[in-house]
């Protein structure tokens, strides 16, 4: 075991910002470097499990790892210590401001120097979490720009789903595109909710990672068997999101299978007892998005139905 | 002057509506100049000159100043639903109604509020945005806009305000009002003056003066409004704002004044460690030039960028 700091900064008192690492070097020769990030999003704590996991089996195989798998537990600890989501007293969301090239302040410094420091490996893994709000299958989130390498990439780490977006300028400040842009191939989790740990979610990964290691032959011994996941564009996610403001009470079961019209849930107005609105999916598929956190507004986000050949 | 609802969504069960408000002035068919004020709970400063600027404007059109082939709206507020519970930022999500433009009124909830926003100013031939800035801080008054292939340099200078920044965007601002105006056909502007969460009544009054300037240069009103004369505007590049980094944490006392001009190794201020009040460093002056920015924080992290130094030497 070996903790390593990618970055410090003193912060205002008595007290430093470390971004810090575990470095696992395997005994077995080789050369390879996989890194596992995870932590960009206080409130997101599914890699938390992973993280842990994944270097308490590793550390009982030193002998078949060969090469480095370098965990990055948190990104954020100032907002992970304190039940925050962003940048404590900063504006900007973390996986905004990557890579951290116009800098203004100590963040944005930070930002450049994890770049600085996973770019190179052979491959890296960023872990989300969603968010407070919606519960998530496990899936991996490639940009329609990066699908080419990376899908191939994405097929062995036993998640649900890989659902290649469209690209959009904005997302060219996150970590994982800073990343894919100067050829360190990063690929981005996302599974289960803010806030909680999912643990069957976190021991699928965990075998998907493993299960990677051993195909790059980063890691000797058995291989568990993963399922291939469904390969999806945006033409066939759907969104459902409310009209209405209120107390959101879900119909469906996250990830079932819903058909076109089904009611998915509702929102309700508990100081009249009245059903404001009915959430109906707009397609048959696979509910792989579902809202988790009951206060909504017009405009939050319900549900995502998958569609198409399933 | 007339005042319209131009957005407006379901209310949470125990709470008020959702609104936001536009006021009309001279012909509502024509779209001549559009102002928005607060997009953040926290801009008080942005949407009291909203406020003075209505207040003033109601009075010019009374006068028979305002020209009968124009139109202007002003709106004031986007985010009162933020204000009222003291948050910078819509307070469910904490999304930024600044970063969802141009909008989408089938998309998450910031998006529909930015939608509703940009609905109702876009195609207009100028926009002015009250803005403020992401880091905590307080900048030498200036007008400022997004380097696109749209922007227009010429006409900056009718604000009168001393300083014009061109600022060249990062994927992130791609999603901002000024931007999207720009992209969709509209000169853009944005106003920085002053703090947020203070009120600065002398800087919001020269921020009106500098509106009713454009808008007389721009023949909006009449060349007998009354205003008083601006000041020559010298334009900078963003890239040529040089940065002062802290090399220390602690307390950030700021010795030089915003608006001076600093020669290289001149004293600006000093970071003191807040436990022996010890000074942690003195910090330096790295350039000529005038000092642009200045940090609001006490309390400050190494690494900070706690001044900014314009580059005048070029011009
Ligand atoms: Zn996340």
């Amino acid at each position: 075991m070996n903790i390593r700091d990618v970055v410090r900064v003193h912060l205002p008192i008595g007290e430093d910002l470390a971004i810090q690492k575990n470095r696992i070097i395997g005994n077995a020769p080789g050369k390879k470097r996989i890194c596992i990030i995870t932590g960009t999003h206080g409130d997101e704590l599914e890699g938390q499990y992973v993280a842990w996991s994944l270097a308490r089996i590793l550390n009982e195989r030193l002998d078949d790892l060969h090469g480095i798998v370098d965990i990055y537990p948190s990104l954020n600890p100032l907002g992970i210590s304190t039940i925050e989501r962003g940048l404590p007293g900063f504006d900007l969301d973390m996986n905004r401001i990557f890579p951290g090239s116009d800098e203004f302040s100590a963040n944005e410094y930070v930002a450049g120097k994890i770049v600085e420091d996973i770019k190179g490996a052979d491959l890296s893994i960023d872990i989300h979490a969603s968010n407070i709000f919606l519960r998530e299958l496990p899936q991996i989130r490639i940009n329609e720009k990066t699908a080419d390498t990376l899908v191939p990439m994405a097929k062995d780490l036993n998640m649900d789903l890989i659902w290649i977006h469209s690209a959009a300028t904005v997302l060219e400040s996150t970590l994982a595109w800073s990343l894919n842009s100067i050829g360190t191939p990063c690929l981005v989790v996302e599974m289960g909710v803010g806030m909680r740990i999912s643990k069957e979610y976190g021991d699928r990964l965990t075998t998907g990672i493993l299960t990677k290691m051993a195909k790059m032959g980063i890691l000797d011994g058995p291989v568990m068997p993963v399922f291939p996941p469904i390969i999806s564009t945006d033409g066939y996610v759907d969104y459902i999101n409310a009209n209405q403001s209120g107390i959101f009470m879900p119909e469906a079961t996250h990830g079932s299978m819903v058909e076109k019209g089904q009611v998915v849930g509702i929102v309700a107005d508990p100081l009249t007892g009245h059903v404001r609105e009915k959430l109906r999916s707009p397609m048959n598929g696979l509910l792989f998005t579902l809202r988790e956190y009951p206060v909504v507004y017009s405009g939050s986000l319900i549900a995502r139905v998958l569609g198409g050949a399933l | 002057m007339e005042q319209k609802r131009i957005f407006s969504f379901s209310a949470f069960p125990y709470r008020q509506k959702i609104t936001i408000d536009g006021f009309y002035f001279g012909d509502t068919s024509r779209k001549t100049v559009a102002v928005v004020g607060a997009t953040r709970g926290d801009e008080y400063q942005q949407v009291l000159i909203s406020g003075l600027l209505i207040k003033r404007l109601k009075q010019l059109e009374a006068e028979g100043l305002l020209s009968s082939s124009s139109g202007i709206v002003v709106i004031p507020s986007a985010s009162q639903f933020s204000m009222n519970v003291g948050k910078r930022f819509f307070p469910v999500d904490n999304t930024d109604i600044n970063r969802m433009f141009p909008g989408y009124d089938k998309g998450e909830t910031t998006q529909r509020l930015a939608d509703g926003v940009f609905k109702a100013v876009k195609d207009y031939k100028y926009g002015i945005q009250m803005a403020s800035f992401y880091l905590h801080g307080k900048f030498v008054p200036h007008v400022r806009t997004m380097y696109t292939d749209y922007q227009d340099n010429s006409i900056a200078s009718d604000f009168g305000l001393p300083y014009f920044v061109i600022r060249h965007p990062q994927p992130i601002d791609t999603t901002t009002l000024n931007y999207n105006w720009q992209i969709f056909g509209s000169t853009a502007f944005s106003l920085y003056s002053g703090f947020n969460t203070t009120i600065d009544m002398p800087a919001a009054q020269q921020a009106v003066e500098a509106i009713i300037r454009f808008l007389v240069k721009r023949g909006v009103l009449s060349s007998r409004t009354p205003i008083t004369e601006g000041e020559k505007t010298i334009t900078l590049q963003d890239t040529s704002l040089k940065k002062v980094i802290s090399a220390a944490g602690g307390f950030f006392f700021p010795i030089a004044q915003l608006g001076q001009q600093v020669r290289k190794g001149d004293l600006l201020g000093r970071i003191i460690n807040p436990v022996t009040a010890e000074s942690s460093e003195e910090i330096y002056a790295g350039s000529d030039g005038i000092l642009f920015f200045t940090c609001s924080d006490i309390a400050v992290s190494e690494h900070t960028a706690v001044f900014g130094i314009a580059d005048t030497s070029s011009i």
